[in-house]
């Protein structure tokens, strides 16, 4: 039963994972716009958010057989956070090597900000609407 | 988990932003103060400083914060005023000068405090956000 629960919020988990991990990266590049040679990164969010997705399906579903305690434990989790940022590529190219353009980054930020609260007003009602029937 | 204490990370990037730019500003003003100054305490006119951001990147992560690595001088010949009369002209009459550009010190300026507006924002925005997510489930 607990399990049901987990899994029914565990989508919005991802998402909200996802959108604030994206929104630690557009900070970062606000925060780096006069930094030379700095790179400005961003996530594909769509592709980010199945692999998410998929990843937490199959963790609890094939846990790896290890017939020695000194096997690997295999953890399904274990990629790095940052093998999903990539580059931006810059409409207008800067002569210090900079790559972060303050108008794109900006509406970036406040575009992931909104999406994030939408997520959080979802994910509120979900659980209302759990509370409401366990209730009845 | 791949992601931990996020909005924390975001007022820490934000944060050493913050900080690297009104550094570059106090050195700004620095050298606005001395653009007009001939000789500093070694007998020497002031040099303009500049200070250099670099990304401060916990280990093993690709994004962090700034941090200003170094502040340097700036390597351009001191401005030679032809003034005679002065006490502190050479043998040749002249006098130098700072070799601080007011006009770039300016644009310095206000491209800093750009930058950090920005930051603020982003700052306020992580906040709200923060207090939102405090309220999930009520």
């Amino acid at each position: 039963m607990l399990d049901k629960l987990d899994s029914s919020l565990r989508f919005h988990q991802e998402a909200l994972n996802l959108r604030a991990r994206r929104q630690e990266v557009l900070a970062s590049n606000i925060a780096h716009a006069d930094t030379p040679n700095f790179k400005a990164r961003d996530i594909d969010f769509k592709s980010a958010l199945s692999n998410a997705v998929d990843r937490t399906r199959s963790n609890g579903a094939l846990p790896m057989t290890g017939t020695s305690p000194l096997h690997l434990a295999g953890s399904p989790t274990s990629g790095s956070a940052d093998a999903d940022l990539m580059f931006r590529t810059p409409a207008q190219s800067s002569i210090d090597g900079n790559t972060v353009e303050m108008d794109v980054e900006r509406v970036n930020f406040a575009d992931n900000a909104m999406r994030y609260e939408v997520n959080l007003t979802v994910l509120s009602a979900k659980i209302k609407g759990m509370l409401a029937a366990i209730q009845q | 988990m791949p992601i931990s204490n996020s909005a924390m990370g975001i007022f820490d990037i934000a944060g050493s932003a913050m900080m690297a730019q009104s550094q570059r500003m106090n050195v700004t003003a620095s050298n606005l103060a001395n653009a007009e100054s001939v000789a500093g305490p070694d007998g020497e006119a002031y040099r303009a400083r500049q200070v250099v951001f670099e990304v401060a990147a916990p280990q093993g992560q690709a994004i962090g914060g700034v941090k200003v690595a170094r502040v340097i001088e700036d390597p351009s010949p001191l401005r030679m005023v032809y003034e005679p009369k002065h006490p502190l002209a050479n043998a040749e009459g002249y006098v130098s000068h700072s070799n601080v550009n007011v006009v770039e010190e300016m644009v310095n300026m206000i491209s800093a405090s750009r930058s950090y507006q920005a930051n603020v924002e982003v700052l306020n925005t992580a906040k709200t956000l923060m207090l939102k997510t405090l309220t999930v489930g009520q």
